[in-house]
């Protein structure tokens, strides 16, 4: 057996699950998964069926799709409205509903059916063909994502500079996964004991970005990765963190994971973007969550160039901005788990999602709903 | 969304790499990876390999785990 293919060796697992019931101190111990990834790998392999009573993982705000403001959605129908503008986008942000009142669930599936030109892609790069082939027309990347997905945006900028591509532009609204992370440890709604840290997210940050975290809150914070071998070596090493008292930093995915992280990604993130706060749906506001462009690269600004910097509805409170019912923000921030959502499998299912946390391939709620947990 | 594949690299033209994932052959990014080269496994993530995978680490993360867990047999066969 490759060295890969142990991480989800049934035996491993077996043993680890003993040796998690051995250090678990007992009394009830919440640990959050941050990862929108790792709430689908918990939810396909079982993991939760395989926790001592008392442990409960609970998920969090790690799914770029769903926490993307409705405002963004709905800048980016208005866009379509524009002569010869595209619409660029990731296929899981198609059936996000945006919108309340007589407007709600407005999507960007509906509108492509309406007759819009919107694209999907795998990849970000793909744009800069697309401009060079059609220079008649004007290209917007609907631009989500975490640390993971910012720096192939950034490159691609910086790819589009290059070209001196002129018809490429950028509806920002990526997310820093830190700041969120100050946001629950220290929210009063909720006591988290530990963080499961996104495996991928921590390849750009690398694990010393939990420091902070894990020193100011004690709050052992542990970088996993996917398999199920990762995910139980790290809840192990939180529990017997809580078990002795002490905080710190654990890293279970050393073979993608360093403490430094991908400079390289990180000095061409900061090279594009600077710091601003940034709304997370469901959430609300936190401060220096979000990223704007550098002055030298405001011309990529979708909304400076075509809606005069209107950036989004931060004056909204939050619950405003839902459909009557859904309860995604309690469930980002963990408060909840879906099931316990009055809409969860009745009016809210992946076939017809009133939530953007049933909508994406990693919402919490399309998790719990594929795979029954 | 944060979904990264492991892939092996097949071949390097300037920073583009061809990158099987899955028996699938993908042009992929390489500008992440400045380390990577023909053989290599990396993660890749939306067109963009974003760090080339350590055998080694994965050995030894293995390696820890099961020094960690035979420690704790011991202990309580100890205790016994």
């Amino acid at each position: 057996m490759s060295s890969f293919a142990q991480f989800r060796d049934a035996q491993r697992v077996k043993e680890l699950v003993r040796m998690l019931r051995r250090v678990y101190p007992g009394g009830t111990l919440k640990i959050m998964e941050v990862c929108g990834t790792h709430t689908m790998a918990i939810a396909r392999f079982g993991l939760r069926d395989l926790m001592p009573g008392g442990i409960s993982l609970i998920s969090g705000p790690g799914c770029p799709v769903c926490v993307t403001p409705s405002s963004v959605i709905l800048s980016a129908l208005a866009l379509t409205d524009l002569p010869g503008v595209v619409l660029v986008t990731f296929g899981d942000m198609m059936r996000v509903p945006a919108g309340v009142g007589h407007d709600a669930a407005k999507t960007l599936e509906k509108r492509k059916a309406e007759g819009a030109d919107i694209r999907v892609v795998y990849s970000v790069l793909d744009i800069l063909e697309m401009a060079e082939r059609e220079p008649d027309r004007r290209f917007v990347f609907i631009s989500v994502g975490f640390e993971t997905t910012t720096p192939g945006t950034a490159l691609t900028i910086l790819e589009a500079e290059r070209r001196k591509l002129d018809n490429v532009f950028f509806l920002l609204s990526n997310r820093k996964v830190i700041p969120a992370l100050h946001a629950l440890a220290s929210s009063q709604d909720i006591r988290i004991q530990g963080f499961l840290c996104p495996g991928h997210v921590s390849v750009i940050i690398g694990y010393g970005a939990y420091r902070e975290i894990a020193d100011r809150y004690t709050m052992p914070c542990v970088v996993a990765g996917f398999e199920p071998v990762d995910i139980l070596m790290a809840v192990t090493d939180i529990v017997t963190r809580v078990a002795n008292g002490s905080g710190g930093v654990g890293n279970s995915y050393g073979r993608a994971v360093t403490e430094k992280g991908n400079l390289r990604a990180q000095q061409v993130m900061d090279r594009v973007f600077k710091v601003v706060d940034g709304e997370w749906r469901g959430i609300g506001v936190i401060p220096l969550s979000g990223l704007g462009f550098r002055t030298e690269y405001e011309r990529f600004d979708a909304f400076r160039t075509f809606l005069s910097g209107s950036q989004s509805s931060f004056s909204q409170p939050v619950e405003a901005q839902e459909p009557l019912g859904c309860r995604c923000g309690d469930v980002l921030k963990g408060i909840i788990i879906p099931t316990e959502c009055a809409l969860f499998g009745k009016r809210c299912t992946p076939t017809s999602p009133v939530g953007p946390c049933m909508v994406s391939s990693e919402g919490s709620c399309a998790a719990y709903y594929k795979y029954g947990a | 969304m944060c979904l990264a594949i492991p892939g092996k690299v097949k071949s390097i033209e300037g920073t583009t790499g061809i990158v099987e994932l899955g028996g699938v052959s993908r042009k992929t990014s390489l500008q992440l990876v400045p380390d990577a080269s023909v053989g290599s496994y990396v993660l890749v993530h939306a067109g963009f390999a974003i760090q080339v995978i350590d055998e080694e680490e994965a050995k030894e993360t293995l390696a820890i785990f099961d020094d960690y867990y035979a420690s704790l047999e011991n202990r309580s066969e100890e205790k016994r």
